[in-house]
């Protein structure tokens, strides 16, 4: 831990080094994602509705899964550009240091500048909280805390399996980019506008429903189940396969050379 | 023209080398497309009345852009070209008895259209076996698939031009960074490949169409669909063929003057 307090002030004080290139990017960033609410947007100025759901309460999913993986982004960066680090050799100068080679990865890069997305997913946020008619109660916060760092765990457990890949294929494979793009892109509605397939591989494979859904229905006082409070912290335990395949990933690592 | 010609045939098989990587993004579109797909099928079922184009004519147009995702998109950069002027390599090719414009003309062209082919054909063969309001639909008549091909052609040359201009304007700023995420920020939604722009409110969508990244996906797309067609088309068309131009002229000028006190980085 203290270890990986140094990489992270490192890391914020070579972001200091150039602030305007971290301003400029960060800007980039807000702009991109930026794009995605204005399609949200269009779509609402024609319809008003989506399965029940209104303008407030998607803006309010979209916004958290945004916070979410901008939290993800940020901090497990270092395994979303890892096949860069499997295709230079640089994967064995981590494997010779007598530290957890997690811990190095996850400290090899921390990505501040994706602070401009997250800006804009509270900007969205604090407007659809705003709009919606949710009465915020000590429950209704824990659910959204908790959605949070489930969504936070679970995009970095992708990004661990992404990772792991490069173990056997050297390149970053584009599949990937389904669960992790895709699910931003697509997790800006709930999960159930796509059908009832859709929702129970997000449910049962990858857990994706357990951080937006169903925690989004007691947000939204849709449902009254208090389960579904927890449901998150129990997305947690994706990470434990993610964990299991990282390392049997690395046991069949071999170098590069170079 | 010859040796453009053979420039081409090179870059174009070598980009067909890669099928590996055609097959893993040809999973990704068919996945991506799918879910775009299931998301309008929400949306109509919310309100048909306040859909826009028909929904069968929305499933062709997302499964023609994924299936020729690398001929239209503008974030499909060529990381090389930016290289070449932040490292000095450019050297090299500007030793070359070449036009440096038409030459990176021809090669981003090649490149593109080598992914392309290597992805749409699997792409559409089986999104026209799906069933009924999820395939892809063949176009109305004979004709429409003509001006199909016209546009497509004319929005390829539009994408292709628009990139270089990206690629110029990074000889003054050195850094790709900044250009490249406005260029692909502002132009993925103007052109249409966020959501199609008849879904835009109709005033809006009348400016967006005279603008050049209307140009680009936006009118073969819709052609295909039948939903652009008579008299629109024709505008349509006359605008791809006057911004094609613009952007063409407007490459080689400010190429012209960047090259006259082009700065060699490093060696």
């Amino acid at each position: 831990m203290k270890l990986y307090l140094k990489y992270f002030s490192i890391h914020l004080k070579s972001v200091f080094q150039y602030k305007t290139s971290f301003l400029l990017t960060a800007i980039g960033q807000f702009l991109v994602s930026f794009n995605v609410f204005l399609g949200v947007y269009f779509m609402f100025q024609r319809f008003n509705k989506v399965k029940g759901f209104t303008y407030s309460e998607i803006l309010l999913c979209f916004s958290i899964v945004l916070i979410e993986f901008s939290l993800a982004e940020c901090f497990a960066r270092g395994f979303d550009t890892f096949s860069s680090v499997i295709g230079n050799g640089e994967f064995d100068r981590i494997m010779v240091r007598p530290r957890n080679e997690i811990l190095q990865v996850l400290g090899s890069k921390i990505e501040f500048t994706r602070i401009g997305r997250m800006l804009q997913a509270v900007i969205m946020f604090v407007y659809g909280v705003g709009k919606s008619d949710v009465t915020w109660s000590m429950d209704k916060v824990l659910t959204v805390l908790f959605m949070i760092i489930g969504g936070t765990v679970v995009f970095t457990g992708v990004f661990v399996i992404y990772a792991a890949f490069c173990f056997f294929t050297i390149e970053g494979l584009e599949f990937m980019n389904i669960f992790t793009d895709g699910a931003r892109e697509y997790g800006k509605y709930p999960i159930s506008i796509y059908g009832k397939r859709v929702l129970q591989i997000c449910t049962f494979l990858v857990p994706y429903a357990l951080v937006q859904y169903y925690p989004l229905l007691y947000l939204l006082d849709k449902s009254h189940n208090r389960g579904y409070i927890l449901l998150p912290l129990s997305a947690c335990f994706f990470i434990i396969p993610c964990y299991l395949f990282w390392k049997w990933g690395i046991r069949h690592y071999k170098s590069t050379g170079s | 023209m010859n040796k453009y010609l053979s420039f081409f045939r090179l870059r174009f098989v070598n980009g067909l080398q890669y099928r590996a990587a055609a097959l893993a993004g040809i999973a990704t579109q068919f996945t991506w497309g799918a879910l775009e797909i299931l998301m309008f099928k929400a949306f109509y079922t919310v309100d048909p009345d306040a859909f826009p184009m028909a929904f069968p004519a929305l499933v062709s147009y997302v499964w023609m852009q994924q299936a020729f995702l690398t001929l239209y998109m503008t974030w499909y950069l060529e990381n090389e070209i930016f290289d070449s002027i932040r490292n000095g390599n450019i050297a090299y090719e500007l030793c070359r008895p070449i036009g440096l414009y038409n030459m990176w003309f021809t090669r981003s062209m090649a490149n593109r259209l080598s992914r392309a082919v290597l992805r749409c054909m699997p792409i559409l063969i089986v999104a026209a076996f799906f069933p009924e309001p999820y395939g892809l639909s063949l176009p109305r008549d004979s004709k429409a698939f003509v001006w199909f091909l016209i546009t497509m052609v004319l929005a390829f040359i539009v994408v292709v031009a628009f990139c270089m201009l990206v690629y110029i304007v990074t000889f003054y700023t050195i850094s790709p960074m900044g250009v490249r995420m406005v260029a692909v920020a502002g132009v993925e939604f103007f052109s249409g490949a966020i959501i199609p722009l008849p879904f835009l409110p109709n005033n809006i969508q009348r400016i967006f169409e005279l603008l050049p990244f209307a140009s680009m996906q936006n009118v073969p797309l819709r052609t295909y669909t039948g939903d652009l067609s008579g008299r629109g088309l024709y505008i349509a068309i006359l605008l791809q063929v006057i911004w094609s131009v613009i952007l063409i002229i407007t490459g080689k000028r400010l190429m012209a003057k960047a090259l006259q006190k082009v700065v060699i980085q490093g060696g």
